[in-house]
């Protein structure tokens, strides 16, 4: 089963003025990492609404977990750029809002949070408001609430964005670790190329608008991945032939 | 007194210490015989008189009292249903809310005869009147409240499959509390305003009733005395609303505590 089939997806904004995406097409297998990347005005925003059901397509289909669902919301998790923690509500209670919505009882759903704060070492801030913790922390506990979500697909829109490079990088590594143990279907938009190379199976590189995929690289380290795999010849020749196509 | 309360006094010494000086000169220039005591009677004459004639205050306080909390609650409780009902259905709103906007111009001391020659000398004439004084600025915060949801929080409830109720409900009612504290306090203030100017028009007990019969009665002192009871009720009522709103959203930063 694929988590997501993208089947010619058009979009057209203002009457067919701006073309924004012209005939794409992509999948996410089960359990696949997939990451976008392209510059910025690619239509990564417009395609991650079209996913989420936000938006209709112009032309096109979307399917996810063998369900046609273009246009219908509630069949994806997702992690945006901004954490997004409601700040009247506990760490945990936050957690568990995602899962509510998604349709998971609520005593199932605390007893997950609690677990999953635990494991990553946030237990101890489970009742504190959001806002006592920093902004890494915050992005910990918006992925958990996208992994426990129990739809089959996580959408992650530049997730460490906002994050200053040094947490950027450790969050990676940690995300990375927790993936590889919880094989989720995954599609990150990201403008990192590093990040992209580290992180995913499959990276997709998009044109800017109309947007249409340039080329498709299946990144081929193995896994359980290392933290130094920027060392490796082949890791800065994939980054710079994805830089080429960039520029 | 904690680290807080002194932290309070100082902020707040600057405008303490001017209203002393207020009194003083007050105090002052009447002794002195600048202004006569009948037209402007001094502070410590009119503490006296509020003494004197403490048991009649009370009484027509607590039939103020009364009348403000009655149409506080009911006010800011209409206030939050309507707003409640414009938000959720856009239409009723394009209808309703620039009425809403302009029935505001309409003078409240207006309506009162009005609502007098309708419904009599009773308590429900004055209790509409504070009723509509009150909800408007509940009704308004709280709708600027449902609007004013962060955009981003909103997006993120609408990808992961929030419906237009769980929306309201998880989203724009707990963003528009911190609104609706601010719609309360103003409404808290204007209740017993309100309340007083109702019973001017037509009452048979009450501080307004008091300060038109003290008037009429030449008694300056009394009528002072029953301004400062006012001003005190008003206070009150503002304070407790403040408490509560301190009771009730805990989620606030406290500043500079935060960990970036």
């Amino acid at each position: 089963m694929t988590a997501l089939e993208l089947k010619d997806i058009h979009k057209v904004f203002d009457s067919g003025r701006k073309n924004i995406l012209n005939g794409l097409s992509l999948t996410v297998a089960e359990s696949e990492f997939v990451s976008i990347i392209g510059p910025s005005g690619s239509g990564k925003t417009t395609l991650f609404q079209l996913i989420g059901g936000l938006e209709k397509p112009t032309a096109g289909e979307v399917w996810i977990g063998g369900q046609h669902t273009t246009g219908s919301r509630g069949h994806i998790s997702y992690m945006p750029q901004q954490a997004s923690l409601m700040p009247w509500r506990s760490v945990s209670a936050n957690i568990e809002l995602a899962l509510e919505i998604a349709g998971v009882e609520r005593k199932t759903a605390s007893r997950q949070a609690k677990e999953w704060l635990d494991r990553i070492g946030l237990l101890e801030y489970a009742d504190e408001y959001p806002h006592v913790l920093s902004g890494g922390m915050q992005q910990r506990v918006s992925f958990l609430r996208a992994l426990l979500s129990p739809q089959p697909l996580m959408l992650l829109d530049e997730p460490f964005g906002a994050l200053d490079a040094l947490t950027r990088q450790q969050m990676q590594q940690w995300l990375m670790a927790i993936w590889e143990q919880n094989r989720r279907s995954v599609l990150l938009v990201t403008h990192s190329i590093e990040e992209a190379l580290l992180l995913s199976d499959r990276i997709i590189v998009l044109s800017s608008a109309p947007a249409v995929i340039l080329k498709e690289i299946a990144v081929p380290f193995e896994r359980p991945r290392s933290a130094q795999l920027w060392r490796e010849p082949l890791f800065n020749e994939l980054k710079q032939s994805i830089h080429e196509l960039l520029h | 007194m904690g680290n807080r309360g002194w932290k309070g006094l100082n902020a707040i010494w600057p405008s303490l210490l001017l209203v002393i000086i207020l009194f003083a000169v007050w105090q002052l220039s009447v002794d002195g015989g600048l202004v006569p005591e009948w037209q402007l009677p001094s502070p410590t004459t009119i503490v006296n008189e509020m003494v004197e004639v403490w048991p009649r205050l009370m009484d027509n306080s607590s039939a103020t009292i009364e009348l403000a909390l009655i149409g506080f609650v009911g006010g800011a409780l209409a206030g939050f249903i309507l707003a409640a009902i414009l938000h959720l259905i856009p239409l009723i709103r394009k209808a309703v809310y620039p009425l809403l906007v302009v029935s505001q111009n309409v003078p409240v001391i207006a309506i009162g005869p009005i609502l007098t020659i309708w419904l009599g000398y009773g308590i429900l004439p004055k209790l509409i009147l504070v009723w509509i004084v009150c909800f408007f600025p509940v009704s308004v915060a709280i709708l600027n409240g449902f609007k004013d949801t962060d955009p981003t929080l909103r997006n993120y409830m609408q990808m992961i499959g929030a419906d237009k109720w769980r929306l309201f409900i998880r989203l724009e009612l707990p963003n528009a509390v911190t609104h609706l504290f601010s719609g309360l306090k103003i409404a808290a203030s204007y209740s017993v305003l309100s309340a007083v100017v109702a019973e001017w028009l037509g009452a048979d007990k009450g501080l307004g009733h008091y300060m038109i019969l003290s008037s009429k009665g030449y008694e300056p002192a009394r009528v002072f005395a029953a301004v400062f009871l006012i001003v005190l009720l008003s206070l009150a009522l503002f304070g407790l609303v403040a408490l509560i709103e301190r009771l009730v959203i805990r989620w606030r930063p406290v500043r500079g505590a935060g960990r970036t």
